[in-house]
């Protein structure tokens, strides 16, 4: 195991949990200040990559496909909202895992119906087609980089707009109290909605970003989502920081435990054995962290009770 | 409480009837869409314990469906090759007998649930959920990446398994057999659920803090629950492997926790024939939209969200009014 290897599977791991990030933080907002499991989170991803993927094929450019996953999956966010979630937050949350899992047949299917069962393809943007040196004579795809670096900025804007702004202000208000804020005189309705769009938004721009390096297909929402409950649940669920950490954890676990592990058995067994069991593990392990995790902290690693 | 009676009365006959008259008509097909109905019943039956009586959320149910399945399955592909399954330190072999498999996958389903349960019972509301779905999760990818069994691709049981007295490649046969297995189902829950036990696990989810100052553990009483609804789920994996004689890691998938939350809810929570009204709109459903249109996802998506947002009882709450189920708080 050399180090160029290693340093760009660190890399690949921070990647992914930057995008991973990008999803976690939309369902935690949500979580955090409505209280809703929202499961049509990976359907709102798999929109924004739809949109970026028929915009960049209708137009050419990269940053038009960016913006139109960012409006498509916010607008298709403000619906779903109005039409559907908003009668959902009183509702235990049985039935908000079933609602939103008929609203990921929904859009799965109404997916298939327009765009057809086969996987598109998003282009990587020419300038960001070829490979960038690193110091230690490491060349690592520019498009990946780019990525983490939007991602890391994303997240600094969202801390920012949590931190600083008066929206800010106010989802962190209805984490802690929502009557209250209500009786205070703030829309509640407009600002769940905004709260909603604002994670459908994330969703749909992380979704155009990975359509780009994997194919555009009908249910490529579901794995991610899946992964970033998961984050989600390591970090504590409502808690933005807890989110970021998460995702970083999840994305380097899974990404250094499928090129470690296998080495790791490959030290005392025969290499197929090891190879075998090494990947089981691997695909494994970041649920066997998650479980872990709250063995020791049932409530996330920044979770309040 | 009377009129559920009578629907609970003529579900059950329709379901007999439905593949004697397929019988006698020479449709085998049929007769096994009234075998899936029964099996993804009783897996609902299964869930339904943990689900509307213990109020216990589970997204991992596919879990104890698939480990049903890979019993049957690594037992008959163990039988088929005469390799035993270990030698050492006992010799065990592979088999066709459904008796076995049957006792074989309720055990092992019964001790992941014991081992999954007791961790994941630490945890409450959305966390358990998601904990549970990430063991499914866990099993799910093993199987995908662990080649000795088919990994991806499965694994097929060429011949049916086996039960004494019957031949279970007769349709109509093996619709018995599971048809019988799904009344011992019901009839286990029906009496779990006017027992002590069940009385307590209801009440604990009712009212948690009352529970414990009488003097009451939930935490056990969950956990039984978990393991005898694992249990139900895990022997049901069983009988579908067996009907489709084939294994894959399908049957773990989280997309199947879903059906069979589904067939739960579709029927009616907490009801004890909820599971069996809900699998057989199910399968109806899937049989006559399907044949209407190739994306009937949506509508059956549509409808599901019409009965979580408007009828929230379910098709049994529906037909016998709010308050029949013991269920209902």
């Amino acid at each position: 195991m050399d180090l160029v290897l290693l340093i760009e599977q660190l890399l690949n791991g921070l990647q992914f949990g930057v995008m991973l990030f990008l999803m976690a933080a939309g369902l935690t907002l949500i979580f955090g200040v409505m209280g809703l499991i929202n499961l049509a989170h990976g359907s709102l991803y798999m929109i924004g990559a739809f949109a970026a993927a028929a915009v960049a094929s209708a137009t050419g450019s990269f940053i038009l496909a960016l913006i139109a996953s960012l409006a498509a999956a916010a607008i298709a966010g403000v619906i779903v909202e109005m039409v559907v979630i908003r009668r959902l937050y009183d509702r235990d949350h049985l039935d908000q895992v079933l609602a939103t899992f008929a609203l990921i047949l929904i859009f799965s299917e109404g997916t298939r119906w327009v765009f057809g069962s086969f996987p598109l393809y998003l282009d990587v943007p020419s300038a960001l087609s070829g490979a960038v040196e690193l110091p230690f004579g490491i060349s690592y795809p520019a498009y990946r980089l780019a990525i983490i670096g939007i991602g890391l900025v994303v997240a600094f804007g969202l801390f920012l707009l949590i931190t600083r702004t008066r929206i800010g202000m106010r989802i962190r208000a209805g984490e802690s109290d929502r009557e209250m804020i209500a009786a205070l005189g703030v829309n509640i309705a407009v600002l769940y909605t905004a709260i909603f769009a604002l994670g459908a938004a994330l969703a749909g721009f992380a979704g155009a970003l990975v359509g780009a390096i994997q194919s555009v297909q009908v249910g490529m929402g579901e794995p991610v989502l899946i992964l970033a409950f998961v984050t989600i649940v390591i970090g504590g669920i409502g808690s933005i920081r807890g989110a970021f950490v998460g995702a970083l954890l999840v994305g380097l676990t899974d990404t250094m435990g499928r090129v470690l592990l296998p080495v790791l058995f490959g030290a005392f067994m025969n290499p197929s054995a090891a190879m075998a069991i090494g990947s089981a593990l691997a695909s494994m392990s970041i649920y066997i962290l998650m479980a872990a995790i709250l063995l020791f902290k049932p409530t996330g690693l920044y979770g309040s009770a | 409480m009377q009129r559920e009676t009578l629907i609970n009365t003529v579900l059950t006959l329709g379901l007999l009837a439905v593949p004697l008259a397929a019988w006698a008509m020479d449709e085998p097909y049929t007769i096994t869409l009234a075998t899936k109905v029964v099996i993804f019943a009783l897996a609902g039956v299964g869930l339904n314990l943990a689900l509307g009586l213990g109020g216990l959320v589970s997204l991992g149910h596919a879990m104890f469906f698939g480990i049903g399945g890979y019993a049957a399955g690594i037992l008959a592909s163990h039988a088929q090759s005469y390799e035993p399954i270990m030698e050492w330190p006992f010799l065990i072999e592979g088999t066709q007998s459904m008796p076995v498999i049957w006792v074989m996958a309720i055990v092992v389903s019964a001790l992941v649930a014991l081992a999954t349960g007791a961790l994941s019972l630490r945890t409450s509301g959305v966390y358990f959920i998601m904990i549970t779905l990430a063991f499914g999760q866990m099993f799910y990818y093993f199987t995908i990446s662990w080649p000795a069994y088919g990994g991806e691709d499965g694994l097929s049981i060429y011949v049916r398994d086996r039960f004494p007295g019957l031949n279970t490649l007769d349709p109509l046969h093996f619709f018995g057999l599971c048809f019988a297995l799904l009344m011992l189902g019901l009839f286990i829950v029906a009496r779990i659920s006017r027992s002590g036990f069940g009385l307590a696990l209801n009440a604990a989810r009712q009212n948690e803090a009352r529970v414990r100052a009488v003097g009451i553990e939930p935490y056990r009483l969950r956990l039984i629950a978990f393991v005898i609804s694992g249990a139900i789920t895990g022997l049901a994996g069983a009988l579908y492997a067996d009907l489709n004689r084939f294994v894959s890691p399908v049957m773990f998938s989280w997309q199947t926790s879903g059906e069979i939350m589904i067939f739960v809810i579709l029927g009616g929570v907490a009801r004890l024939f909820g599971p069996v009204a809900g699998a057989a709109l199910f399968i109806i459903l899937e049989e006559v939209l399907g044949g209407v249109s190739d994306y009937w996802h949506i509508y059956l998506g549509a409808l599901l969200l019409i009965v979580v947002l408007f009828a929230r009882g379910g098709l049994i709450g529906v037909l016998a009014g709010r308050n029949g189920g013991g269920g209902h708080d």
